[in-house]
């Protein structure tokens, strides 16, 4: 509205106002209150658009101004003090659960407090809504299937777009420029991702053990192998001299199993590697304890069957077969430490891990020399 | 609007009213939508609720998670424990798992937010999962709601995600066993699983990186997105206004139900309340993830019968079933977990955000919908839908194979075989099951159909009486196209008979709706509306039974 012209068709400026248009303040027109003719045929209430034809299915006049105990004081009066009666049980909650906060604090009982509450105040706007106020059951138009535009309204936005982009689009050579440069630059954007991690070097395929190194258990004390019975096992680490932070200990953990008499099958090539005989009263035999299903630690061991399982998906292992997969989704058998007694008579590791230990991944060797670590064999 | 005094306390609220608006309106010139928004409508359908329960899970969520996020300590670095729970004393563990003892045993009403934080978690995936099975079988990501299927999709993944990494950073011995999982799935992915996995660790496992970076991820990262998919979910579902089912009244292009305000708004609030009520509840007296019994996260510990959550049980379930095959050529190796940790979710995740376009190449269905299909009105969807949740529920079972095994005295073995048969076998037999229903459940509709129709009569401008409410058989031409499907989605009047209209079915119809069926509630309710005192012209209410 422009403010020059004062002509007399121009509502009056009410000075009290501030100059606000409009009726005057204390006479508001009927049309304004619910329940009136105007109300009801206004056919904005029912989402029809001002002037639109008045649509077949929505129905003409329905007086949605009414509420369920319109025409019964009584019963509304009854409703009101249920609902007070609703919220009082709030009022009285929050109290309680002031008292219990300084009190200390129990969880239950909070908890009770909090529920009655918060169902105090929810029952009882069920119950305003339902009782006594109007709005229930209305029917209005959507306005058409869908808010799709009409056609002239389409060719208007395509007609505005090709206003900006036909100029732009008349300059490819700019269009190439840009992509070009958007891409180099994009990229040299991502590239501090890389500090997120450290490169891969291999690390998937070693693990802390080198020849000679003790085997010791997780609080440090290296073990011989009188300490451990026929049928026992121990989860032990390599004593690498200085303490192992986690991702050491996750990737080196071993269990030190006493498969007792059991008959062995001693694979070719490793018939140094477990210490006392196959077949006598004890026999060590060292596997890595890292699943090769998924990674969780394998740590149930069933001295009847000789069999390890792992926790997480129940895969299971046969020592006496040399830790083949016999049930369950890991794929290769735990990977065989050889041992030896040191001089001291303590359980060492005559040298690494001669092929990975743990889960597979996309270039994981199948074996790597155990004293340089290094993968020698892909495939 | 009796006597006059209440008359004139209407008016001089009506006035009060008017200025505040007016003074809104100078700034903004906001009283036309004002106005259509408290004016729209709301159907009243109890299964659109539970979308509504899931937002106010997450309401509920934000409000606990601020109060323990001011308490939690996003660190790894080990410390030994003296505090108030005395069975731990003395332990070392991550800073982060103890200052989540201290949140359970020191830090007042610590333990009961918590609680209720993780039961909102729970709560709100189970609440997500039943809104989709409702989009779902009733067909309303149907034209044009496919965009808010996609969103909503979103919107669940990033839910699981988030759902995981809370679970996760209490840094105990349950929950870094999955993480160990997790690490093993990603590094599995062919050509960047290895330099992936070390990029979100910041190393090898466990490491100290990770726990600082969940943090963000679940406090910044993943609540901001699903703050901003909500409000696009909602924006949408605003600007095209609800689905609703058939019935009497409803057609394609009108839309019964509550107004905004007050009905749906207090309605709404009420729920909201309603909702935290049993979360409160459940979070009180419920004890959900007792991390002091599990003992903290040690890389060579676990412990047998660890759960995950009940919504990521389906991946765990899925690592069990999948057998013991990777495969290896040229010295490189897809590993095991790739296929039921990665390629299978990533599969199950593309059909359904694609199914919208795969239903509508089905159906040949490519016109617009505002009406919901019964389930039993499209018995091929029907079908697929519960050969999912059979699929599905299937998975779940396995992640809980060693439970089962002990509870029903059968070896783990055994379990794990039965499933993995069964992960086939269910989907088929529920699906096939769930297609003879859908069959059958048309037939015996269309025979025992009484109910009401036509509840109203109007008169259109033109002067001509019609009836409302006998559109249900033909909202689009959908259907009829596949197997048994039948026209339309209508459920009021099938047979030749019916589609007279309100002639022949109405008086049966009127007698049910006084004796009190569901749909004649509506019936006799939207008559009421339909005819009030002072009728204005053009309104004839109630004429069925004339
Ligand atoms: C979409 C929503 C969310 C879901 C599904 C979710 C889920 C979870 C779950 C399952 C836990 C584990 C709780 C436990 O074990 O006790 C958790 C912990 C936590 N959440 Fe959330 N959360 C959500 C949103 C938030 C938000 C918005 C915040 C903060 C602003 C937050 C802050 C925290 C904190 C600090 C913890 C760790 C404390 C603890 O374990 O008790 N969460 N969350
Ligand atoms: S991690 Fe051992 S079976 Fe999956």
């Amino acid at each position: 509205m422009t403010s020059i012209d004062e002509s007399d068709s121009r509502p009056e400026l009410d000075p009290r106002s501030g100059g606000r248009t409009g009726a005057d303040q204390t006479d508001v027109p009927e049309s304004l209150l619910p329940g009136t003719q105007e109300y009801l045929e206004d056919p904005r209430h029912y989402g029809i658009e001002e002037g639109a034809p008045w649509p077949d299915d929505v129905p003409r006049g329905q007086n949605d101004t009414h509420w369920r105990y319109e025409d019964d004081p009584r019963g509304a009066r009854v409703a009101e003090l249920r609902i007070a009666f609703c919220w009082l049980i709030t009022l009285l909650s929050g109290i309680g659960l002031a008292a219990v906060y300084v009190a200390g604090g129990e969880a239950q009982v909070e908890g009770a407090f909090l529920f009655a509450g918060f169902a105090g105040l929810g029952v009882g706007f069920v119950l305003w809504a339902r009782d006594l106020l109007p709005g229930h059951d209305v029917i209005a138009s959507r306005g058409g299937l869908t808010h799709a535009s009409d056609e002239a309204d389409r060719r208007l936005a395509v007609q505005s777009l090709g206003r900006a982009v036909e100029p732009m689009a008349r300059r490819p050579f700019l269009g190439k420029v840009l992509g070009g440069v958007l891409t180099v630059f994009g990229v040299s954007l991502v590239f501090p991702i890389a500090s997120l991690g450290p490169a891969v070097d291999g690390q998937f395929a070693r693990t802390p053990w080198r020849k000679g190194m003790r085997a010791v258990s997780e609080v440090g004390t290296p073990v011989k192998p009188s300490d451990i019975l026929p049928n026992g096992v121990l989860t032990v680490f390599p004593d690498t001299g200085e303490p192992l932070d986690s991702q050491a200990m996750a990737q080196s953990a071993v269990l030190l199993i006493n498969i007792g008499s059991a008959p062995f099958k001693v694979l070719p090539g490793r018939e140094t590697w477990h210490i006392g005989s196959v077949g006598s009263t004890n026999c060590l035999v060292a596997f890595s304890k890292i699943c090769t299903h998924a990674g969780c630690p394998v740590s149930q061991y069933d001295w009847w069957t000789h069999e390890l399982v792992c926790p997480c998906h129940q895969s299971t292992f046969q020592v006496l077969l040399d830790c083949k997969p016999i049930f369950g989704p890991a794929p290769r058998n735990l990977p065989q430490l050889p041992l030896y007694v040191d001089p001291e008579g303590y359980i060492a590791s005559q040298s690494g891990f001669t092929e990975p230990v743990g889960p597979g991944y996309w270039n994981r060797p199948i074996e790597i020399n155990p004293f340089t670590h290094k993968a020698v064999k892909y495939s | 609007m009796s006597s006059t005094t209440e008359r004139a306390a209407a008016q001089r609220r009506s006035s009060r009213v008017k200025s505040g608006l007016d003074y809104i309106d100078d700034r903004f010139g906001s009283s036309p939508f004002m106005r259509s928004a408290m004016d729209k409508i709301f159907p009243d359908h109890w299964s659109f609720m539970v979308g509504e329960i899931a937002m106010y899970c997450f309401v509920v969520l934000i409000i606990t998670g601020i109060y323990l996020a001011l308490f939690y300590v996003p660190s790894s670095a080990t410390i030994i424990y003296h505090g108030s729970y005395k069975p731990l004393d003395g332990q070392s563990m991550s800073a982060a798992y103890a200052s989540v003892l201290n949140i359970s045993f020191h830090v007042r009403a610590g333990l009961v937010m918590r609680q209720v934080h993780h039961w909102a978690a729970v709560v709100f995936v189970a609440a997500l999962c039943f809104h989709m099975c409702r989009v779902f079988f009733t067909g309303a990501f149907r034209k044009p709601r496919e965009v808010n299927w996609t969103i909503g999709l979103t919107l669940l993944m990033t839910v699981l995600l988030e759902g995981f990494s809370g679970y996760s950073l209490p840094d105990d011995l349950l929950s870094g066993t999955g993480l160990r999982v997790v690490y093993s799935i990603i590094e599995s992915i062919p050509l960047i699983g290895t330099k992936l996995v070390f990029l979100l660790w910041g190393g090898p496992f466990p490491g100290t990186s990770l726990i600082p970076r969940l943090f963000v991820l679940h406090e910044f990262l993943f609540p901001a997105l699903l703050v901003g998919l909500l409000s696009a979910h909602l924006a949408i579902l605003w600007r095209q206004k609800h689905t609703d089912f058939p019935g009497p009244g409803k057609t394609e292009t009108n839309i019964r139900g509550s107004r905004f305000f007050p009905q749906y708004m207090l309605k709404g609030g009420a729920l909201m309340f309603l909702t935290t009520a049993v979360l409160c509840a459940l979070g009180g007296f419920v004890q959900i993830n007792p991390i002091w019994l599990y003992g903290p996260y040690q890389p060579y510990a676990v412990s047998a019968g660890s759960q995950p959550d009940w919504y990521v049980g389906w991946l765990d379930g899925s690592l069990r079933l999948w057998p013991h095959w990777e495969f290896r050529s040229f010295g490189y190796e897809i590993a095991n977990p790739f296929f039921p940790g990665i390629l299978f979710p990533g599969i199950l995740f593309g059909v359904m955000y694609a199914w919208p376009l795969i239903d509508a190449w089905i159906y040949k269905d490519h016109v617009a919908h505002n009406l919901l299909d019964r389930p039993r009105d499209k018995p091929f969807r029907t079908a697929v839908g519960v050969a999912a949740l059979a699929f599905f529920s299937v998975c779940t079972m396995a992640s809980a194979s060693d439970l089962l095994a002990n509870d029903w005295h059968i070896s783990y073995e055994r379990i794990i075989e039965i499933l993995q048969i069964g992960v086939f076998v269910a989907p088929i037999g529920f699906g096939l099951i769930a297609y003879r229903v859908c069959i059958q459940l048309q037939r015996t509709g269309n025979m025992i159909i009484k109910k009401p129709i036509g509840g109203i009569i109007v008169r259109g401008g033109d002067g001509a009486y019609h009836t409302l409410g006998d559109h249900h058989g033909d909202h689009g031409a959908n259907g009829d196209r596949l197997g048994g499907d039948l026209t339309g989605g209508g459920h009021l009047v099938r047979t030749g008979g019916g589609r007279g209209g309100a002639g022949e079915g109405a008086p049966g119809g009127a007698g049910e709706a006084a004796s009190g069926g569901a749909a004649g509630d509506e019936v006799q309710s939207q008559r009421g509306s339909g005819a009030p005192k002072e009728a204005p012209p053009g309104v004839a209410g109630g004429e069925t039974e004339a």
